[in-house]
């Protein structure tokens, strides 16, 4: 069953053809990544079907239902949720408190003004399960600005998981994290994701971390899919190896 | 007819000054993405300073001389250097912080300049209206038009002109285009950008100098003309966009011909009129008509 | 950990016992000249609500403090009343109404457009004030008598500036503490999370499902109710309202005082404004170009105390009490 579609797809910035006539097709339940060199295409067709920008022309399509034009807020009621590329945290709160945020406002409860948050103690410990999970339960009290890269890209993804997903967009959860904080992170959240039987679509430039943690591999080359398949059908990819491949820095 | 071209010029003569205020403010935030909310007192500063040295020059005399009218830009000349001295000791040490910061000591700056003017020139107003009636007035039809408006006017365009030809001709102006577009990048090239941006933030103060200088002539220097200058010159960025010069001269003349338009038709609610058009322009088109999103 | 933490509820204790006490042991006009500072902290943790908890900065909130104040002149010169609780509801409602129109056009802005927005928007009120004379009283404002409180129930007698130091420092004490219990709620409540939030990322509330705007709108909406609370209570104070207290030089106080005490906490503003109110008294005096001296204290705390003085003091290990 198809969780996600595109169809043809298109967004443009003045001359460059950012996302090029894109279909592009998710099955729920799996895990897939997104690769390309840089410019490729990739976070601008995230930003595309997450709504933070709209597309020139094309459908998306989620769960059978039309949200082209969809409002972030509606996407996100939908079960569309992301993490982003540069960090984006509330800094000043808690990284308690920026999880029960998206707990808050998950269940509607933002609109309270006279309860105080501290008391909600469903929430309160919802978010610290989900803390546990990301191995983020040591230092709930201090504020998120604090904490390490690898951390904060933690954070990050804990934050999007907690608004309860159904289909989860990870934009490069280990982008300036050092090579051997890479696997531990991408272990939390496959395990993560996949006991919370959430879709999920990484964006990666690390190969050796999308070889491993991927079955499906999508390649995205000047705005459109060069190529779709398991590991072994990119690694033998012609057009793949040499637009990509070759450029890529583990 | 004729009452119709003394309209259209009242119009431009406003826009003139609006232009130049507005076009300090909008360059200022194109090049260095700050708004220095006492922008509005440097147009003061401007009218102040000319003012005053109109006065002086005349002593106890009644007309003005020719070569009086050569003071028009020391006002100005003042404003870039008051802005010169302001940017690397307040606005400097703040780039790297929020930018609350920046519209708190602006704001600061804004309230040590108001009273700095009352220090120094009294809480009564400056005149400097034998440059006004120097010139005289031109007759044509049945109206009469003092000729120094024009000669506002006129400055207005030259000083259009030649901030275009300025920006988009020079190699300063591609120094400074660079840095607007893309600060770090024109660092990683070369470009002093410290010094890129005092640059632009004296011409900017210039350009706001200069309006009052060459309106206090006909309107005279009071306390209080630069918050409400700024407020203005904020609702033809608004309407303009904030960071484009070509906006900024779309936007005053929008302002001087509704105004002009609004103070025929309906004195009463002049000032609403202008709100009501920067509002409903914030609505449909919140960077503006040219603004950078 | 449910309500205010413990170290807070150990001073308020007694800095409450000596508020309680303060006018049997105070001259009357020590008391009455407090009484002004607790009006002006009110406005202070209203205008706060936006500054420290949603980051937006406001140079226009006199529109709201003014509303509240014209509200009960318009209510003691047209409806006839007296009563402290009418004037109360009046200022509220007045300043919420005003609020909500001019926060449907600001807060779809932030930072610098939000600020010369508001700003103009409350000199438009200000100029409205002089137009329409008749109304409003023009330059030389309304004058307001003293009100009954408690629906009628306490009145002045005689001595009105025995009332003022007395009964009414009283009824703004009570007024003041239930202010500061009700904002401290609001900001420690979901909804100040998600306001807390939208100040330190818009884009990420926006992406954990809170509508940016909408929430800012209704913390524009009750920042204002706040201050306009304050004018209600400050004009019975004054005796009179005039148009300057719809000018921005006022807005610019209440942006002086937060910062003076510190937005990045909750007690700063108060601290602040209580401050700011001893610092106007003792130093108009002194002086006509109390602008400057506002401006460059301004610029000095921006450039050496971020912080505020609460703030700093928090820095230095003194007052640990924090935001979120």
């Amino acid at each position: 069953m198809d969780i996600l579609r595109t169809t043809q797809l298109c967004k443009s910035f003045g001359e460059t053809h950012a996302v090029d006539h894109v279909d592009f097709t998710v099955t729920a339940g799996e895990v897939l990544a997104l690769i390309g060199s840089n410019g490729a295409g990739k976070t601008t067709l995230i930003n595309l079907i997450s709504g933070l920008i709209p597309p020139d022309s094309g459908r998306i399509e989620f769960q059978g239902a039309d949200i082209t034009r969809a409002s972030v807020h509606h996407k996100i009621e939908l079960g569309i949720a992301r993490s982003f590329q540069l960090v984006n945290l509330f800094d000043q709160l808690s990284v308690h408190d920026n999880v029960t945020l998206a707990i808050f406002s998950r269940e509607g409860r933002t609109r309270r003004l006279f309860s105080l948050a501290a008391a909600d103690t469903a929430v309160r410990d919802e978010a610290v399960t989900v803390l546990k999970q990301f191995g983020l339960d040591a230092r709930t009290a201090a504020p998120a600005g604090g904490l390490s890269q690898g951390e904060r890209k933690l954070l990050d993804v804990a934050v999007a998981y907690a608004l309860r997903p159904k289909l989860l967009f990870l934009d490069e959860p280990t982008s300036g994290v050092s090579t051997r904080e890479k696997a531990p992170i991408m272990d939390i959240i496959t395990a993560v994701v996949r006991s919370g039987g959430i879709t999920a679509v990484i964006v990666e430039h690390d190969m050796d971390v999308v070889f491993t943690y991927c079955p499906r591999i999508v390649a995205m080359h000047q705005g459109a899919i060069l190529a779709d398949g398991t590991p072994d059908q990119i690694r033998n990819h012609p057009q793949v190896t040499a637009n990509l491949l070759g450029a890529q820095t583990a | 007819m004729d009452t119709l071209v003394v309209h259209v010029l009242n119009a431009l003569l406003y826009a003139s000054v609006m232009f130049l205020i507005a076009g300090g403010l909008s360059l200022i935030y194109g090049v260095m993405r700050i708004v220095n909310l006492a922008h509005g007192n440097l147009y003061a500063f401007g009218a102040y300073v000319t003012a005053w040295a109109v006065g002086r020059a005349l002593g106890t005399a009644t007309e003005a001389s020719l070569w009086m009218y050569a003071l028009l830009p020391v006002g100005a000349v003042a404003a870039a250097a008051l802005g010169a001295v302001l940017e690397p000791t307040l606005l400097r040490p703040l780039y790297r912080r929020a930018e609350e910061y920046q519209l708190l000591i602006t704001f600061g700056l804004l309230l040590i300049l108001e009273d700095l003017m009352r220090l120094i020139w009294g809480p009564y107003p400056l005149q400097a209206s034998a440059l006004y009636e120097g010139l005289g007035s031109l007759t044509f039809g049945e109206s009469i038009y003092p000729t120094y408006n024009l000669v506002v006017i006129v400055i207005g365009g030259v000083a259009a002109a030649g901030l275009w030809a300025f920006v988009y001709r020079t190699q300063f102006g591609v120094v400074l285009r660079a840095t607007s577009q893309n600060m770090r990048m024109a660092s990683a090239l070369g470009v002093n950008v410290n010094r890129v941006y005092v640059q632009a933030f004296t011409l900017g103060c210039f350009m706001a100098g200069l309006g009052g200088s060459v309106i206090v002539p006909q309107q005279g220097a009071v306390l209080g003309m630069g918050v409400d200058a700024l407020i203005l010159a904020f609702v033809v960025v608004v309407i303009g966009g904030l960071g484009s010069l070509e906006g900024a001269l779309i936007g005053a003349l929008m302002v001087g011909f509704v105004r002009e338009a609004g103070i025929t038709f309906f004195p009463e609610i002049e000032l609403a009129v202008l709100y009501l058009m920067a509002a409903g322009v914030l609505m449909i088109r919140p960077a503006g008509i040219l603004g950078r999103a | 950990m449910t309500g205010p933490p413990r170290r807070v509820l150990a001073w308020s204790a007694p800095v409450l016992l000596a508020l309680i006490v303060l006018p049997y042991v105070v001259p009357p006009y020590q008391t009455v000249l407090l009484t002004y500072g607790l009006v002006f902290a009110i406005a202070a943790l209203g205008f706060n609500l936006l500054l420290g908890y949603t980051g937006l900065l406001s140079f226009g909130h006199s529109a709201y403090f003014g509303m509240g104040a014209y509200a009960v002149a318009f209510i003691v010169k047209y409806l006839k009343l007296e009563s402290m609780e009418a004037f109360l509801l009046g200022g509220i409602l007045a300043s919420g109404a005003v609020a909500a129109l001019f926060g449907l056009l600001c807060v779809r802005y932030t930072k610098i457009f939000f600020g010369i927005l508001t700003m103009a928007l409350s000199q438009v009120l200000w100029s409205l004030a002089f137009k329409f004379f008749w109304v409003t009283g023009g330059s030389d404002g309304l004058r307001v008598p003293t009100p009954t409180l408690l629906g009628g129930y306490v009145r002045a007698g005689g001595d009105k500036f025995e009332f003022l130091s007395h009964r009414y420092y009283f009824y703004v004490l009570a007024v003041f503490a239930v202010c500061v219990a009700v904002m401290w709620v609001i900001v420690h409540s979901p909804f100040g999370k998600a306001l807390q939030a939208i100040r330190d990322n818009e884009t990420r509330a926006e992406f954990v499902g809170v509508q940016v705007w909408h929430y800012r709108w209704v913390a524009f909406l009750i920042s204002g109710m706040f201050t306009g609370l304050a004018g209600a209570l400050w004009v019975p104070l004054n005796g009179l309202t005039t148009p300057d207290i719809l000018h921005w030089t006022f807005s610019g106080k209440m942006v002086f005082f937060t910062v003076l005490g510190g937005f990045q906490t909750f007690f700063g503003p108060i601290i602040g404004a209580v401050i700011f109110n001893y610092l106007e008294t003792y130093a108009v005096g002194h002086t006509v170009y109390w602008q400057m001296v506002l401006g460059i204290v301004l610029v000095v705390l921006v450039l050496a105390l971020p912080a505020g003085i609460v703030g700093t003091l928090r820095h230095l290990g003194l007052r640990p009490v924090k935001m979120s």
